[in-house]
């Protein structure tokens, strides 16, 4: 029963942390492009601009809900939930944490959903579900400008899944298990090497292949304004087109958590030696070590998105195709020789 | 060929081409990493900018002296107008924004009524307005000022038809200017 209940107030705590986090971006980005751009952003609604998130939902509420004539009514309804539903999907196995030693319960509580032995094939499996509810959006839209984007999309995303996929072979071949929840354990506590480290090539190229995933700049060509006007959502209003929003943002979060497991060795903090500390007051610093890394990783996705340019289409191709494709391949192969000749042969000698 | 087509070859010849070196990128130019990473120094450097922004209804901008808002009427210190109805902005004013209807000055102690004339009636249309200044220039009372005010707001045309009250409390007391009328 305890059990239970646990998991119930674990699954509500972190999907509303999402949530407000989720909200907090939109924020967050509109604050940060100012500071870029030597403004001050949004600033009317509550001290500094806080409650702009709480603003822009009710305005989105109590907007007019326009569903053109030409569309699909059933897949044009259902798309933003496609978008919306995978981003938040994902977070279930990522550890956001180490486990949590509650005075009133006798086992101390594992701070991730659910521990799945095949925790990263499931991220990867669920994220690029997301694809489903632009390519359906933009083609149940029945206009040129959705379908342009919806095609975009498909193509960008099936094109970095592979490189994202292979980049995180090398990974497995060293931990030798495909559990988030053992891979970051092993970080913060076998060898301690964060894996940004003796993976450097699969970090860049899953970070910038996370950037494609998630539709955001230098790679947002389904929503290419330029060119696309909105891209998949150019026929969407009010709530529904808030949805795509809020999956976008939340695919972001999501992104962010799962590189900072897979990476940056989750709650881990440098020379702390974990097998030491189980009270909760460590516990809970693990939560803020894990939660500081999200949150530069959000803050790289904003920076990145006031810097640079987009990328060409033919370029993103290349990038995907003639660049990462190899260059995971390659470091697979390296890391498969380290493992099984160069490494037994040094602690050998 | 020869049949007003040419070869490209000829067109080459009789243009005066320039043919431009391209120059060849770098390993540091086409990882574009180094650029990536000096744009976003930039961007990260800019974001402890002071802002720029104008925090609008509470502050405005610095107007220069001679900026050129909303015509207004203005008074001396003694709270006279200083309008004689000469009607000279009203036959200046290009876009015949202007509207005087003069009358005789009648105050009981006989202490302006030396000045003659005063606008009975001084009407600006805001909307007809080019702001061009014609009409402070031309003014020999220095009666009529382009004041900072442009801000005209109103939900119908006729809000935008400034009458004398509004265009005095528009130009408010002018302090300095040279009394002609004084001593008279």
């Amino acid at each position: 029963m305890t059990d239970l209940l646990v998991h119930v107030v674990k699954i509500l705590v972190v999907f509303h942390v999402v949530l407000i986090v989720v909200a907090y971006m939109t924020l967050a980005e509109r604050k940060v492009s100012a500071w870029m751009q030597e403004r001050v952003g949004p600033n009317r609604v509550g001290f500094r601009g806080l409650l702009q998130p709480i603003a822009d939902g009710l305005k989105f509420i109590f907007k007019e809900e326009m569903v053109p004539g030409h569309v699909d009514k059933l897949i044009y309804t259902l798309a933003p939930v496609f978008v919306m539903v995978p981003a938040f999907l994902g977070m279930a196995v990522i550890p956001f944490g180490r486990e949590l030693h509650l005075p009133f319960l006798d086992a101390p509580v594992p701070m991730v959903i659910a521990d799945l032995d095949v925790g990263i094939l499931f991220v990867l499996a669920i994220s690029s579900l997301s694809v489903y509810g632009i390519v359906l959006g933009g083609w149940a839209s029945n206009s040129k400008y959705s379908m342009m984007g919806g095609i975009r999309s498909s193509a960008q995303m099936i094109s970095y899944e592979v490189c994202m996929g292979l980049s995180l072979i090398g990974l497995f071949l060293l931990d030798e298990s495909l559990s988030l929840m053992e891979v970051v354990r092993l970080q913060a506590e076998g060898d301690g090497w964060w894996h940004i480290f003796n993976q450097p090539v699969p970090f860049v190229i899953f970070l910038i292949a996370g950037f494609a995933e998630t539709n955001r700049l230098p790679f947002d060509m389904p929503e290419a304004e330029t060119e696309l006007v909105a891209g998949y959502h150019t026929e969407y209003s009010s709530m529904k087109f808030a949805m795509f929003f809020m999956g976008e943002y939340a695919a972001m979060v999501v992104f962010s958590m799962l590189i900072t497991a897979l990476f940056l060795g989750g709650y881990d903090i440098p020379f702390v030696d974990w097998a030491a500390h189980d009270s909760l007051g460590w516990d809970l610093l693990a939560i803020l070590s894990f939660a500081v890394k999200v949150a530069a990783f959000l803050f790289l996705f904003l920076w990145i998105r006031w810097t640079l340019p987009r990328f060409r289409f033919d370029q993103l191709m290349d990038l995907g195709w003639k660049i990462f494709l190899p260059a995971t391949l390659g470091w697979i192969l390296i890391t498969g020789a380290w493992v099984t000749v160069i490494e037994p042969w040094w602690s050998a000698s | 060929m020869g049949h007003g087509h040419r070869t490209l070859v000829e067109c080459e010849l009789t243009m005066g081409t320039v043919t431009v070196p391209r120059h060849k990128m770098t390993l540091a130019e086409r990882l574009y990493l180094p650029a990536i990473w000096a744009g976003m120094r930039l961007t990260f450097r800019r974001m402890f900018r002071p802002s720029v922004t104008i925090q609008y209804p509470e502050q405005t901008h610095d107007f220069l002296a001679n900026y050129r808002g909303a015509p207004g009427l203005v008074r001396d210190e003694d709270g006279r107008e200083k309008c004689v109805a000469c009607q000279l902005c009203e036959f200046i004013c290009p876009p015949k924004a202007i509207q005087i209807v003069p009358g005789e000055i009648e105050d009981a102690d006989h202490s302006r009524s030396h000045v003659e004339r005063e606008p009975k009636a001084f009407e600006i249309d805001m909307l007809r307005c080019i702001y061009c200044g014609y009409c402070e220039e031309i003014c020999p009372e220095q009666a009529i000022f382009m004041t900072d005010e442009y801000r005209l707001t109103g939900s119908e045309r006729e809000d935008f038809v400034y009458d004398k009250d509004r265009l005095y409390e528009l130009g408010g007391t002018m302090k300095g200017l040279p009394k002609k009328w004084e001593g008279k």
